[in-house]
């Protein structure tokens, strides 16, 4: 695909403002015919926004929108649908109550039959090597399946431009191969896909043209085979990056020793614990990679002592932990940051003094007989903002207040201050901005040459191949050997991951 | 049309203000009523709000109210202890009648012997029968993961047959020509709670209810504990994140309400109310709901609804007598009250935007 | 005490009629319940369903007129709900309350007049035929309309939500909120006819009380069966056709204890009153104690607020 074809949709000086802020800015880009187009930005960009407004979600400001010349004016996604305008979204489109034909249904505008749909549903899965049964719950599939779904349901009204939002987070590498197999084949078929994402590598791989956001304007639009990595992650952030730096030092002895740990997930459609094994030595970091749903959470719970298990499972420097909660395993030196920032690792509504107190009390001896001592909790509130350099207005700000990264860094921060022995963190730099992404990196390497253990928890496989030194994937519930993170090779990792899931006897006739 | 935007931190001027918003609202809304009840509207809120206080006789009017406020506070104290924590504790009234039954019997066990120990020996039967009347909906919440709200609820029609079978049957005056209803403890000096400084209306059950409001007040603001129920209600996994246990929570929380709205039903069947009978439970239990709403959930806020409340009560039996005013339209006032406040809740938590520009 | 006063067959017929009210207001909570809002106000609906019904049917004569205004009265009632959850975001369970206190306080003002009154009769249906089947006939052919549109409800209710598209979007939006309105439903619209209807079937069934099984009016003549609906839910795991097997066999609770009482059983007459209660509560423990799949049938966003944040 190059130049040749018709364009298909053109944006032409779109403006979104939002109270306080501008999520977009004067934006203009064209998408032809049968294009993959990229469209690439850092988190809080104006991708999400974007997007949205070409799906009929949001509506403009200003500016306005053509499909093949003719004006578009969506003023909800069935318009947009029945424009041809489909869309993939990264959360909130399944209802995991409701079997794979009905959440069909619900997103065409006139769906046959449910027996009619579910045989349709089988044949387009099958065309596009994207197998699925129509009759199953969709909070019994894993990630991987559960956006086949979204997108066997924008396949069935032959969308002229399928959006497709960070279609990759939840995918393992093999069955991102598939994916792109599938994407390709629909460009081929004359279809237009705009691919949003933030991994270079992918889009440099797969996309025809891209659209580079700063901050809601566009800063640049280019071919991304022409470009390398570096300066397209330096178009996109805007400066030069450094990656964290290390000091190789030998590792010191067990201090977190995890062994025969099940656990029954808490949540209906969650997964279960299957028999973990793993030792994290003082010094070490321990990555855990694995596609979202594959009992990222559930390891979290356990370790933070939210889930209590046999007492010897979970051991903190030979003493057995796992029947304790989570305040008497942070005595023993353990502490852990969840993947929600808000509603679990901090309460939205209250104080950034009152978060402090929240997972700081033990260890920094904030409570006397029963009483808060609040002057000794705000001086650790305001040391933690200090030393990670949270921005806010002070103290005395709800956490929901502070945008993504700051609350994240002040997470982080609450957790790191402690002096903690071991240090557990799911997902700590997701919707993160890749400057205080960089600064959250660096406090785990150094926490870590400073002696600590830490596991880190992450869909983000550069990032743990940034900072672990030993890699392993979670799949299924169940823990992988790990392995040194020098030599891996990404078809290893994948593998590890569990390959594609289900998904080896596609593209067959591709 | 206009569209709601949620503030970075809650409004501290409008979680003062809409209280008295919603009261003002509620006056005028109150006021349409009674018009359309072919009342006099002015008259008829003067005689609810001002009369009580400055009219004729506020002397014996004013006493009146701490009488009425005092257990709604007190249960309302208890109450908001379990909303601020997300556990629906809706069956005060029958563990107020619980502590009236348990109260009342012991000190009818004793009659008619004069100790000194037989109040106090009163107020922790009180305390007791209404705390295990709110331990079933915990425990069963607790063990079986059962709604409590409907159980405490059941609970309620449950305590009110069982009011009614002690009135006619194992707690009725043997004395009293077979009547229904208990001995008068207040005519029994030992189980009496009577005036404690005469004219002013204040009995052991005030005296209870200021002491518990200050309890609540150091409890939410400099304990761990009050800490642990707020965050419970704001962010359940964020609680139990930092180590809270739900359970231990709801039994807590459950509990403490529960006793203090049998307290409330021992002070007024030895006091104001003076026996067990079968119209001795008049819908304290449900009123300090709103009392506890009202009040913002915070000790002092209820302090001040309790009065108010009981405010309604004394005007609305000042405007029943005075201008026949009906006693269900107190009743429905008070619930309008609830539906104003909350309606103007929202104030606190978000912005309001008029006239939002349709962009295009 | 003569327990052979008690006619089977008449136990049974009397057992529908006095499930019928409870079974009215419950299969209206389960399509607001599917929703995903929780609206505990469904006492309130009931008694004031009960009135407007009352004094309707006093006032025109009609019992059918009766029923109507009950229907509109509740459904009216049961809008500042939706207008207070729904667009102004008010914590459902608070709401829910309110409109129970109101509710109870606002239909004991207008009922002073009506107390003592008698309401027109409504008069029982001798299906033709099928009335004068022995036993048979007499348990299920002779009622008033009223028995017969509740089951007609709760069969359009299961075959709605089952089998139509309106039932599935219904679904949806109780499911996940986020992800319905991300599809382009109106989630706000959807949960105020929701609403509406269970206003509507909660009035009906208020008014059932007091134009058909009492017949009278008496303040809180409800005694808690709108709570009761909302249990009756919970025990059917939000399933049509078991709602209507919980309300009947409350009815059935209900009818024994009226006959043994009247029977003369050696039990004070209190504790018998109290035992629908209490079997509610040990229903609602067995439910709860065996949450296995049933509790996923559980509408997802049950009583969380919507708002939508784009």
């Amino acid at each position: 695909m190059t130049g040749t074809q018709k364009v298909l949709l053109a944006v032409e000086g779109i403006t979104k403002a939002y109270p306080g802020v501008v999520a977009n800015s004067d934006v203009s880009f064209e998408i032809r015919e049968g294009e993959v187009h990229s469209l690439l930005g850092e988190n809080g960009a104006g991708k999400s926004t974007l997007v949205k407004m070409i799906y009929g979600l949001v509506k403009p400001d200003s500016g306005r929108m053509t499909l093949r010349g003719g004006a578009y004016e969506p003023r909800k996604p069935g318009e947009a649908r029945a424009s041809g305008v489909a869309m993939v979204f990264q959360h909130f489109s399944l209802f995991d109550a409701l079997n794979v034909a009905e959440n069909v249904a619900l997103g065409m505008e006139n769906p046959p039959r449910l027996a009619e749909l579910a045989s349709r549903i089988r044949q387009v899965s099958e065309e596009y090597g994207l197998p699925l049964d129509p009759s199953r719950l969709v909070g019994d599939l894993s990630a991987g399946e559960r956006q086949r779904v979204e997108i066997i349901r924008c396949l069935l009204q032959d969308p002229k431009l399928l959006i497709m939002d960070e279609p990759t987070s939840v995918l393992t590498p093999q069955e991102v191969d598939i994916l792109f197999k599938t994407l390709r084949q629909l460009s081929a078929e004359g279809t237009a896909i705009l691919y949003i994402s933030h991994k270079l590598e992918e889009i440099r791989a797969l996309c025809d043209s891209a659209t580079i956001l700063r901050r809601g304007k566009v800063v640049a639009s280019c071919n991304p085979r022409e470009k390398t990595a570096r300066e397209l992650a330096e178009l996109m952030v805007g400066e030069t990056l450094t990656p964290p730096a290390r000091t190789g030092k030998a590792p010191g002895p067990v201090a977190l020793d995890v062994t025969g740990l099940s656990v029954a997930s808490p949540n209906p459609f969650g997964t279960s614990l299957q028999n973990i094994h793993m030792t994290v030595q003082k010094g070490e970091i321990l990555g855990i990679a694995g596609v979202a749903g594959n009992g990222q959470d559930e390891l979290l719970l356990a370790l933070s002592g939210e889930i209590r298990t046999a007492a010897d499972a979970v051991k903190i420097d030979g003493r057995g932990v796992g029947d304790l909660g989570p305040n008497e395993r942070r005595r023993a030196g353990l502490v852990a940051a969840p993947e929600e920032r808000l509603g679990h690792a901090a309460a939205p509504d209250m104080s950034l003094t009152e978060n402090a107190l929240l997972s700081g009390a033990v260890r920094k001896e904030l409570v006397k007989g029963g009483m808060i001592d609040w002057p000794a909790t705000r001086t650790f509130a305001e040391g933690v903002v200090k030393d990670f350099d949270v921005r806010t207005p002070g103290i005395g700000t709800a956490a929901r207040a502070l945008s993504g990264g700051n609350l994240q860094k002040f997470v982080i921060g609450r957790e790191l201050s402690q002096e903690p022995s071991v240090i557990v963190v799911n997902q700590p730099t997701w919707g993160v901005d890749a400057a205080a992404a960089a600064s959250i990196r660096q406090a785990l390497i150094d926490r870590a040459a400073a002696g600590a253990a830490v596991v880190v928890i992450s869909q983000d496989l550069d990032e743990l191949l940034e900072i672990a030194d030993r890699f392993c994937a979670l799949n299924g519930g169940r823990l992988s050997a790990p392995r040194p993170v020098q030599g891996l090779t990404v078809d290893e990792i994948g593998l590890m991951m569990g390959g594609a899931h289900g998904m080896e006897v596609a593209h067959v006739h591709a | 049309m206009f569209m709601l935007e949620k503030r970075p931190s809650p409004s501290r001027f409008w979680t003062g203000a809409t209280p008295i918003l919603a009261v003002a609202l509620t006056m005028i809304a109150g006021g349409i009523l009674f018009a359309l009840l072919g009342k006099n509207p002015l008259e008829a809120i003067r005689t609810i709000f001002f009369d009580p206080l400055f009219g004729d006789n506020a002397w014996y009017y004013r006493a009146q109210l701490l009488v009425k406020a005092g257990p709604l506070v007190l249960i309302a104290i208890g109450l908001s202890l379990g909303f601020r924590a997300g556990i629906w504790n809706i069956g005060a009234e029958g563990q107020y009648i619980l502590g009236a039954i348990c109260g009342a019997a012991v000190g009818l066990a004793f009659y008619p012997a004069q100790h000194w120990y037989i109040f106090p020996l009163m107020i922790l039967a009180g305390a007791l029968g209404g705390w295990a009347w709110a331990m079933i909906p915990a425990v069963l919440k607790t063990k079986f993961g059962t709604n409590e709200i409907l159980v405490s609820l059941m609970l309620v029609y449950v305590a009110q047959n069982l009011l009614a079978e002690m009135a006619i049957g194992p707690l009725r005056n043997p004395q009293g020509s077979g009547f229904p209803g208990s001995r008068d403890l207040s005519q029994y000096p030992s189980a009496a709670n009577l005036e404690l400084i005469p004219g002013t209306g204040i009995h052991w059950g005030v005296i209870a209810a200021f002491v518990a409001v200050i309890a609540a007040y150091v409890l939410l603001q400099r304990h761990i504990l009050g800490f642990q129920i707020r965050l419970a209600g704001q962010a359940p996994r964020a609680a139990r994140f930092a180590g809270v246990k739900p359970d231990r929570l709801v039994l807590i929380c459950m509990g403490l309400s529960g006793a203090l709205a049998g307290l409330a039903g021992m002070f007024e069947v030895a006091g104001p109310a003076g026996k067990i009978s079968i119209d001795f439970a008049s819908g304290y239990g449900f009123t300090a709901i709103i009392v506890a709403f009202l009040g913002r959930l915070h000790p002092v806020g209820i302090l001040l609804a309790g009065l108010l409340m009981a405010l309604t009560y004394v005007g609305g039996d000042i405007a029943q007598s005075n201008l026949g005013l009906p006693s269900a339209a107190i009743q429905a006032f008070q619930g309008m009250l609830l539906f104003f406040l909350l309606a103007v809740d929202l104030l606190s938590n978000y912005r309001i935007r008029f006239g939002l520009k349709e962009a295009r | 005490m003569d327990l052979s006063a008690i006619n089977p067959a008449v136990l049974i017929a009397s057992l529908m009629v006095s499930a019928t009210p409870i079974l009215l207001a419950a299969i209206g909570e389960l399509v607001v319940e599917k929703s995903g809002v929780l609206n505990l106000g469904v006492e309130g609906m009931m008694i004031t369903g009960a009135i407007c019904g009352f004094a309707a049917a006093v006032e025109t004569g009609s019992p059918v007129a009766g029923f109507i205004a009950a229907a509109v009265g509740a459904s009216l009632l049961s809008l500042i709900f939706a207008v207070l959850t729904q667009y102004l975001l008010a914590n459902q369970v608070a709401t829910g309350l309110a409109l129970t206190l109101f509710g109870l306080g606002f239909s004991a003002m207008i009922g002073q007049g009506y107390v003592g009154m008698k309401p027109p009769l409504t008069p029982d249906l001798r299906i033709p035929i099928l009335s004068d089947i022995p036993v048979l006939g007499e348990i299920l052919f002779r009622h008033d309309l009223m028995v017969y549109v509740s089951l007609a409800l709760v069969a359009a209710v299961w075959a709605v939500l089952k089998y139509s598209r309106v039932g599935l979007i219904l679904r949806a939006v109780g499911e996940n909120h986020d992800a319905a309105h991300a599809l382009g439903y109106k989630v706000i619209r959807i949960r105020i006819l929701a609403l509406m209807f269970g206003g509507a079937c909660a009035g009906l069934g208020g008014a059932y009380l007091s134009l058909i099984r009492v017949p009278s009016w008496t303040q809180g003549m409800t005694a808690g069966a709108g709570w009761i609906a909302l249990a009756i839910v919970v025990f059917a795991s939000w399933k049509p056709w078991r709602v209507l097997l919980g309300a009947y066999l409350f009815g059935g609770i209900t009818v024994l204890q009226l006959n043994l009482q009247a029977a003369g059983v050696k039990v004070p007459v209190q504790y018998l009153s109290m035992s629908p209660y209490l079997i509610t509560i040990l229903v609602l423990v067995i439910m709860s104690a065996n949450r296995s799949r049933a509790s996923l049938n559980a509408p997802a966003s049950l009583g969380k607020s919507f708002h939508a944040s784009y």
